[in-house]
């Protein structure tokens, strides 16, 4: 009996900690977020597709909102060939708020994204907010009667979201803007439609069902386009506010891998971005179309980066 | 009449010989992950999960297997509780208080049968409760602020006074140094860290599962040391199995006492099943006769917050499917499981993929009855794991300790956070302070904190704003009499105050 038990249990522990000897996809996360969702999605992609040959290993490496991960991968595991760190807005709003004790975005390279969680604003089914202008003009006549509601810290992506869009509105009080942070987008939406906050600001994936069930009202969208299956919600731009924030889904690999391997990755990430899996899995999951990679994802990464320093200033979690 | 063709077809869909095999393997496995110090109801789910991936389980049975395991840590953590005052997982640090000392007068058994009973019917009546109420009690989520969860915690907080010892202050000192520490981390008002000394592994705050751990299952182990094995709680014997029957029926008013408390706490997310058994408990207390002989092996004092913690386990699936917010950690990873699923709670889950539900609902229902079998008749299997020789027990024990915690983040700083924590619950230990408070502190400090100050963000500062609901100052008077009536009953019962060093104060 005792020793069954011990076996099952040592067989619990080996099949999560098994030493890799393929592709490793690090999640930084507990299993079930986005970051476990995009390495169990690429890494399964991957395997259909040949790109690798074994059965790609997801790691989950929990801690300090991906920096357990980002600093382990820049410590120990700088030149290993075999491993990719899922990543999204939260990675790079934590590096440019300098959340990840010292660790900087050049510490390693940045493969790409193939798709994006389209922002959204959203008030209750009964609000006085029929479009973004009347949310933002709200706003500007008194900052200390809206409140918005997001799944994020202050200083995190839905915050930001709220304080660049207001800021592209002309509304540039960063500081005046009243934010509470819940633990998630669904948590938020229950606040918001209990009349404690005004607005809620989240990933249009999280808040799907609400939407649908017509518990909260879109008033906009924070893509490029508008998303399919939401063909009614008007996008920021439409309503002469300029702002774009998807929560991309992607990936960075370690510094010191070869400049060959470093294309393989970026190829690698392409075909399972265009594989029809992958199509299918962004249709089930609500994720809009989303794609930059290898140079230009560098360069996307730097200037996201800088971005949210700014506004990082402007309310200050930065100096 | 509805409800009825779904639950049908619930079973239909989950009442297949293969899936009754998931459901009494996750039981089976989850029993005893939940009563292994270390190993609580979410990792093991959380562990599990990549495993039904590998086993290429569709999704229904994925369901079963990870649901039966769920109820099975909630049945299983009153095992090690009992035998070894060590809780298998947060939500039976409640049984401790009274199962252990029932344990220790030799009425083992009797603790066991009437918290597997109680668990039963808690986790019975809540997974009812689900199946009928589940769409209107959503909406209860919607009246619950800022303002009202914060007065909700202090409602848990003032009753704290009498729990384990009975000098309050000491209570008091307990819970201070549990909200202490959880202070520490990212604070989300002002997205600042607090007290983490540039430490990436603090960032996150202090996993209530390593204070957990570190105070009752290292403590132990240093206090075992210290005796060498007498007065430690590692050891107990455990005579035969009979049901005792006249005490089930003496201990039903507090099993669905139990269950009430514990379901409503669990619908309201935030509240979770440690709250849940931990209101049952004190009200169990409160509403006794015999308020003297909790904490000295009351059985009332192992059925009230076993049927809490379980009712709670079930109440939390109630915002976990209709709103896909999470009640408690647990919740969290079968969230996580269903979107992995492709399965999105929110409120369109009931009606757009009714078969999910209502098989998980079957599920439980078959995991629940498949658990009573197990915990009661069978309960000396589980026993036997943990009644071997202190030798092997205690190694056994740490060495549990040791993995349960490295999994939870792969660190080998919680590790050490750990055996800190061992350190300090020896040393209160000494002091006959009590440990519950502390994990009570650490376990909801940080949501009452960030409730108070979204509160007053969203108020521009207005403190009356946390009175400013029927909800709240309903809750907000329930408070006031927990923390005054303990205080004029003790004047009424012309019982004076205990002093400091009174020898039965002292938990072990």
């Amino acid at each position: 009996m005792k020793n069954w038990t011990r076996v099952a249990i040592a067989a619990l522990m080996t099949s999560v900690a098994a030493p890799a000897m393929a592709e490793e996809c690090i999640a930084p996360a507990n299993p079930g977020g986005g970051w476990d969702f995009t390495c169990r999605q690429i890494g399964r992609i991957m395997t259909d597709l040949g790109i690798a040959p074994n059965l790609v290993q997801v790691t989950n490496l929990a801690g300090a909102g991906g920096g357990v991960a980002y600093t382990q991968v820049v410590s120990s595991r700088n030149d290993d060939p075999e491993v990719f760190v899922a990543a999204s807005s939260a990675t790079t709003t934590r590096l440019a708020q300098n959340a990840f004790a010292g660790a900087t975005a050049d510490q390693v390279r940045w493969v790409g994204t193939i798709g994006g969680d389209p922002g959204v604003i959203v008030v209750a089914k009964d609000s006085e907010y029929q479009n973004l202008a009347d949310l933002v003009e709200a706003v500007k006549a008194d900052p200390s009667k809206v409140a918005f509601a997001g799944g994020s810290a202050v200083g995190g992506f839905d915050h930001l979201k709220v304080l660049m869009m207001l800021d592209k509105a002309g509304f540039s009080e960063a500081r005046q803007v009243k934010y509470i942070g819940l633990d998630g987008g669904a948590d938020a939406v229950t606040q918001t439609v209990g009349g404690f906050a005004q607005a809620m600001t989240g990933d249009l994936s999280e808040i799907t069902g609400f939407i649908k069930s017509g518990d909260v009202r879109p008033i906009a969208v924070l893509s490029e386009e508008r998303v399919a299956g939401f063909d009614d919600v008007p996008t920021a731009k439409e309503q002469g506010v300029d702002i774009v924030a998807m929560n991309w889904r992607g990936i960075y690999v370690p510094k010191g891998i070869s400049d060959e391997r470093y294309d393989e990755w970026v190829d690698a990430l392409q075909k399972v971005g265009a594989s029809d899996e992958w199509q299918q899995v962004m249709a089930e999951n609500g994720l809009a179309p989303y794609d930059v990679f290898g140079a230009d994802f560098e360069a996307f990464v730097a200037d996201n980066i800088a971005q949210i320093q700014d506004v990082s200033k402007e309310i200050g979690l930065l100096k | 009449m509805d409800i009825l063709s779904n639950l049908a077809m619930g079973f239909e869909i989950a009442a297949s010989p293969y899936t009754l095999l998931l459901a009494v393997i996750g039981c089976f496995v989850g029993t005893i992950i939940g009563a292994l110090p270390g190993l609580g109801p979410s990792n093991g789910v959380a562990l599990l999960i990549p495993i039904s991936f590998s086993m290429g389980l569709d999704a229904i049975s994925a369901l079963v297997l990870l649901t039966s395991v769920y109820y099975g840590a909630m049945y299983g953590g009153r095992i090690s509780s009992i035998l070894l005052n060590i809780p298998g997982d947060e939500p039976a640090m409640m049984t401790t208080l009274d199962g252990y000392p029932m344990a220790k007068q030799g009425r083992a058994a009797e603790a066991l049968v009437v918290s597997g009973v109680a668990s039963f019917v808690g986790a019975f009546a809540a997974t009812i409760g689900l199946m009928i109420f589940a769409p209107y009690l959503a909406r209860v989520a919607f009246k619950f602020g800022p303002a009202e969860y914060f007065a909700l915690y202090m409602l848990a907080f003032c009753t704290l006074g009498g729990i384990g010892s009975n000098n309050q202050a000491k209570s008091a000192l307990a819970a201070a140094i549990g909200l202490a520490i959880a202070m520490i981390g990212l604070d989300k008002t002002t997205g600042m860290p607090r007290f983490t000394f540039g430490e990436l592994h603090l960032m996150d705050g202090v996993d209530f599962l390593v204070a957990i751990v570190g105070l009752f299952a290292v403590a132990e182990v240093f206090f075992f040391i210290e005796t060498h094995g007498k007065d430690s709680a590692i050891g107990v014997k455990l005579g035969k199995i009979l049901v005792p029957w006249k005490m089930l029926r003496q201990t039903s008013g507090a099993m669905a006492r139990g269950t009430g408390i514990g379901f409503v706490s669990g619908v309201l997310p935030g509240a979770g099943a440690s709250l849940g058994s931990f209101l049952a408990y004190m009200a169990e207390k409160s509403a006794s006769r015999d308020k003297a002989s909790f904490g000295t092996g009351n059985p009332a004092g192992v059925a009230a917050p076993e049927a809490g913690n379980n009712a709670a386990a079930g109440g939390a699936l109630v915002p976990m499917l209709t709103l896909g917010v999470p009640g408690s950690g647990t919740t969290a990873v079968l969230l996580a499981l269903l979107l992995t699923l492709n399965i999105t709670p929110g409120p369109l889950l009931f009606t757009e993929r009714p078969e999910v539900v209502w098989s998980l609902i079957a599920a439980l229902l078959i995991a629940n009855i498949v658990l009573l079998l197990m915990n009661v008749p069978m309960i000396k299997i589980f026993v036997h794991i943990l009644s071997v020789p202190a030798w092997i027990l205690l190694p056994g024990v740490t060495m549990v300790a040791f993995v349960g915690i490295y999994s939870l983040t792969g660190s080998s700083f919680d590790m050490l956070m750990m055996v800190g924590f061992g350190v300090l619950g020896y040393v209160m230990r000494k002091l006959s302070i009590p440990t519950v408070p502390v994990i009570l502190g650490i376990l909801l400090g940080n949501a009452m904190e960030d409730n108070l100050r979204r509160a007053m963000v969203l108020s521009n500062g207005d403190w009356t704003f946390l009175f400013s609901s029927p909800i709240a100052i309903g809750l907000w008077i329930a408070a006031i009499l927990g923390f005054v009536a303990p205080i004029f009953l003790r004047g009424l019962l012309k019982k004076p105050a205990l002093p400091d060093n009174d020898p039965t104060t002292i938990e072990d």
